[in-house]
């Protein structure tokens, strides 16, 4: 349920929230699935500091925090760089591993 | 050129990242499973990890503490859900306290998958995916290897320039 589709339903709702003028009932008519569904994914996305939900008049409608989604994207290209500092240490280990056996093997 | 995609998903907090190895899938898993030789890639040069626990087992537990500049020394837990070496690692990924126990006021844990597979002509391709439970949590993560964002990405600018300038395109 909360798998790549779910990720691909989450993106929906963020991309059509940025206009910020449907409802969670609105919204749900989009996609099919039930509201429940649509309900919990919005509440993910709102946990996750993506979108909120405001009171416009007498409805409670979905917007999307435009400032968090670039947050996130910052964030992400910053933890690229973590992963790729790991993985840049992760050769060097290996290939001294290799250097080492290569050494052993002329030692014999 | 180690790192062959990567894929950012800002909507889903998830980053995954593909990197390739001349090496067999043993002993990239051989990475993660020896404490000795994760410690010495975990964390950055500046921020050595130290792990007193480690074991990769379904229902296991690794706890670590990393070692700042200044002293200071934040530490983090797996709760490993699924191992299957060398092929696979399903984990989430917290801070704890010194204690061990997970740290309550702090964001997380998030999730880490990790994919070994062969690609042929003794290659392996491991495949990492990171799915982070909040923005605030991504925050608390980087802070804990900052430096590695400050100054061992300085020296691997160059390099990750040449990297785009190879690797282009969606996955």
């Amino acid at each position: 349920m909360f798998g790549a589709l779910a990720d691909a339903t989450r993106r929906d709702i963020v991309r059509r929230a940025i206009d910020g003028e449907e409802g969670i009932v609105e919204l749900a008519g989009h996609y099919p699935m039930s509201f429940a569904a649509v309900q919990k994914h919005v509440a993910i996305l709102e946990r996750a500091g993506l979108v909120t939900k405001q009171r416009v008049r007498r409805r409670k409608i979905v917007r999307t925090n435009v400032e968090g989604l670039r947050m996130a994207r910052r964030l992400l290209d910053r933890f690229e760089q973590m992963w790729r500092g790991r993985i840049g240490r992760m050769t060097d280990l290996i290939a001294t591993g290799s250097a080492a056996e290569a050494t052993k093997e002329i030692d014999r | 050129m180690t790192v062959t995609a990567v894929r950012k998903d800002p909507e889903a907090l998830t980053l995954t990242l593909d990197a390739e190895f001349d090496a067999s899938p043993e002993r990239v898993w051989q990475l993660w499973a020896d404490p000795r030789q994760l410690e010495r890639w975990w964390g950055p040069p500046s921020y050595p990890a130290t792990f007193t626990v480690l074991d990769l087992r379904s229902g296991g537990r690794a706890e670590y503490y990393m070692t700042g500049p200044d002293g200071d020394t934040p530490p983090g837990y797996w709760d490993i859900i699924d191992a299957e070496p060398p092929r696979r690692l399903v984990m989430k990924d917290g801070f704890s306290n010194a204690d061990g126990s997970p740290n309550e006021e702090m964001p997380g844990p998030g999730e880490m998958n990790v994919f070994i597979e062969p690609v042929g002509n003794g290659r392996t391709r491991m495949t990492i995916e990171s799915i982070f439970p909040d923005a605030a949590a991504m925050e608390q993560l980087l802070a804990m290897g900052q430096e590695e964002g400050l100054t061992e990405a300085v020296g691997q600018i160059d390099a990750i320039l040449a990297e785009n300038a190879v690797t282009s395109g969606p996955r």
